[in-house]
């Protein structure tokens, strides 16, 4: 597989349109000059040393970078005897979440494109929550789309938008969820496109974005790289991360990806399991297709019709996936698996009271995950060396508190809870 | 290029050149809005009415290019049950009148059928081809070699943001026509048409397009006239899918369908084209 793979050049820095059969530009011929101005503007700044320079200083004095590395030993006794799991905390990021990396980046091009208004969708509203932050401070214009649904379940973060100047638009066509927000992002773009930037969340979407949004997450697995082997002196056996859009893993699998001996394992939304239907598991569950302008694994019906998706995390209930994503999991240089609900807060609760770090719902599903590797782990050990799981954990829990208590049932639900069909939230 | 005669394109050289001298035309109207025969009813009433060509929309749950009207019908297609192989069966009925039937559909739809399936099947069932509102030129190979193996139109968009060299390769792409989105902008009944259209429609003739049709934001009859000037067809679909969707029955729907058509069909009749 590695030579195969190797064949092509690194992986590390492959770019877009096309990863294998993945990727492209399915959008509206109105979209495309826009695109291609994006391109061109993103790759004179990637070979501008003051670019560079100035989105170091934002990472640096502004978002805090790096994030630390924890290692969590009361955690990893639930992994498997001898495993040790060390987190890698965007968490600790401003604003909560790996976002604001990506945010800072295409803002920062937003500014040299000369447009003054930006658009964005977000589902658990950490994405929207970054745009908002960046277009604060660089002073810019901003809308935030959000399905509906989501901004029930995100009511705090769409309060934080809200503080941060930004116009938070309910989105109520659909599954007034992450997917109908995109479309309605789509259409403002595509009616706004000459004085608007789309800031868009995820490795997901038409060219360059997929290859950009990686690029300016990529600091999440150079960093992680570097401070594991300081603290341990070698590589991890396994780097593991949740996968929605995709960005989050993307940007930490990128630094190990021309490494074949790490492991590299991305957890989907298995909703409430696979055989229900009702999930979010685009490898487990979905086939290739388009959506969103790029070709790639996608929960459809029989006619390519985009299914409904479910997930207890608002930031993981995307019918499609990064082309990216789609690319490695044909080749087999990444795993993808489904995580249900319910094992994603069993390990909510779990880092709660072992670590004393409340988690995003979205990166829980990572640490379920990597909960369930327990004998695959102890496989791994070697020369008698203790097996080594790298977590992304991609933000923090702030957001879904009210979401965690309830499913806890430490406070009533919320009224807002889609009691028709029985969801729990 | 392999040589493939046009069904839309002779229409539309046929009213240019007839005693008329006029552009055509092109009505859109989505499958399974209110439902499959009643879509059926409908196209027929468009045509009576003075559609010279047809569109018929493929209802899709992500339509990144259409407006709220047009959404709400495909909306309800879709509850309805419409499915994909029901454009088939529409197609077959309306294209058995002799008026060419093109298919506006999103890209996933014909994927996920089948890129050459489905193109044999629309050419099978009497279609003209595809317009494709997500599909550039860029992304078709496999579609331009579908269309060319079954003789397929093939419509692409230009927008006012297209650049020389992508009206160029745009064009290259096309058979039938090639349709000039108005204005940057989803679909919809707007006050006036993109002050760009006329722009748009010489720069992609001087392009090397043989005949370039205007949509999006196009609803009364005086725009119809206007376009007509200057465009070898008119399209609108906005304007006809409210008529539907306001109604308080299908026959008070179909009655409106007509006189809206009727108002349209004159609005491109008043106008001669200097060609």
């Amino acid at each position: 597989m590695r030579d195969v793979l190797l064949g092509g050049g690194p992986l590390g820095t492959h770019e877009g349109p096309y990863f294998g059969d993945f990727g492209g530009r399915f959008v509206p011929e109105a979209l495309i000059a826009a695109l291609d101005e994006l391109e061109t503007e993103y790759r004179k700044a990637l070979a501008d040393p003051a670019f560079s320079d100035e989105l170091g200083r934002l990472h640096r004095t502004y978002t805090g970078r790096p994030s630390p590395l924890t290692e969590v030993p009361r955690f990893a006794r639930h992994v498997g005897d001898g495993v040790r799991v060390f987190l890698k905390r965007e968490d600790l990021n401003h604003t909560g979440s790996h976002k604001i990396n990506n945010v800072l980046g295409q803002a920062l091009l937003v500014k040299r494109m000369g447009k003054r208004r930006v658009i964005a969708e977000t589902g658990a509203g950490q994405h929207g929550v970054a745009t908002a932050t960046a277009a604060a401070l660089l002073d810019l214009e901003c809308t935030v789309y959000m399905g509906e649904e989501d901004t029930q379940r995100q009511a705090l973060n769409v309060a934080r938008m809200e503080l941060l100047g930004a116009t938070v638009v309910p989105v109520t066509i659909g599954s007034r969820t992450l997917k109908d927000a995109i479309n309605e992002a789509l259409r403002d773009w595509v009616a706004n496109v000459e004085s608007t930037h789309y800031l868009l969340g995820t490795v997901t979407g038409p060219h360059p974005f997929p290859e950009m949004v990686r690029d300016f997450h990529k600091v999440i697995g150079d960093e992680a790289r570097a401070q594991l082997f300081d603290e341990t002196g070698r590589l991890p056996d396994a780097v593991a991360a949740c996968v929605g859009g995709g960005s989050n893993a993307m940007g930490i699998f990128n630094a190990f990806l021309d490494d074949p001996d790490v492991r590299l394992f991305g957890f989907e939304a298995g909703g409430a399991g696979i055989a229900s239907g009702r999930h979010a598991a685009r490898f487990s569950g979905g086939a290739p297709g388009v959506l969103h302008g790029a070709h790639s694994y996608l929960l459809q019906d029989e006619d390519g019709q985009t299914l409904p998706s479910h997930s207890v995390s608002a930031g993981l209930d995307y019918p499609s996936v990064g082309p990216e994503h789609a690319w490695l999991h044909d080749t087999g240089r990444a795993e993808y698996r489904p995580v249900t609900d319910d094992e994603a807060m069993e390990a909510f609760r779990l880092l709660c009271r072992t670590e004393g770090i409340i988690p995003a719902i979205e990166s829980a599903h990572a640490l379920a995950g990597v909960m369930r590797l327990g004998d695959e782990a102890r496989a791994w050990a070697t020369d008698g060396r203790e097996p080594l799981i790298l977590v992304n954990l991609s933000g923090r829990g702030d957001k879904d508190v009210a979401t965690a208590a309830a499913w806890f049932g430490l406070i009533e639900p919320e009224p807002v809870v889609k009691a028709d069909e029985g969801e729990q939230l | 290029m392999t040589d493939v005669r046009s069904v839309t394109g002779a229409r539309i050289d046929e009213l240019a050149r007839g005693p008329e001298a006029r552009a055509a035309l092109i009505g859109y109207l989505p499958v399974g809005f209110p439902s499959v025969p009643g879509s059926v009813q409908a196209v027929r009433t468009m045509v009576d009415a003075g559609v010279d060509v047809v569109e018929l929309g493929m209802p899709y749950t992500d339509p990144v290019m259409d407006g709220p009207v047009i959404q709400a019908a495909a909306n309800r297609a879709l509850a309805n049950g419409t499915r994909v192989r029901d454009s088939l069966r529409v197609v077959e009925e309306i294209a058995a009148t002799g008026t060419p039937v093109l298919v506006m559909t999103y890209w996933n739809l014909v994927l996920r059928y089948g890129v050459d399936a489905y193109a044999r099947d629309l050419a099978a069932a009497g279609g003209a081809g595809l317009i494709t509102p997500d599909l550039v030129p860029d992304e078709a190979a496999q579609w331009i070699a579908a269309a060319d193996a079954h003789g397929l139109d093939r419509v692409f968009l230009v927008a006012p943001s297209s650049t020389p060299e992508r009206l160029a390769s745009t064009v290259a792409a096309s058979r039938g026509f090639v349709y000039a989105a108005s204005t940057m902008g989803v679909t919809g009944e707007r006050a006036t048409v993109g002050e760009r259209a006329e722009q748009l429609v010489a720069d992609t003739r001087a392009a090397g397009a043989a005949r370039v049709c205007v949509g999006v934001g196009v609803s009364l009859p005086e725009q119809a006239a206007e376009v007509a000037t200057y465009a070898d067809g008119v399209i609108v679909g906005s304007a006809l899918v409210r008529a539907l969707l306001d109604a308080p029955d299908e026959a008070a729907g179909l009655d409106r369908l007509a006189e809206v058509v009727h108002g349209l069909a004159e609005g491109v009749r008043s106008v001669r084209r200097p060609r």
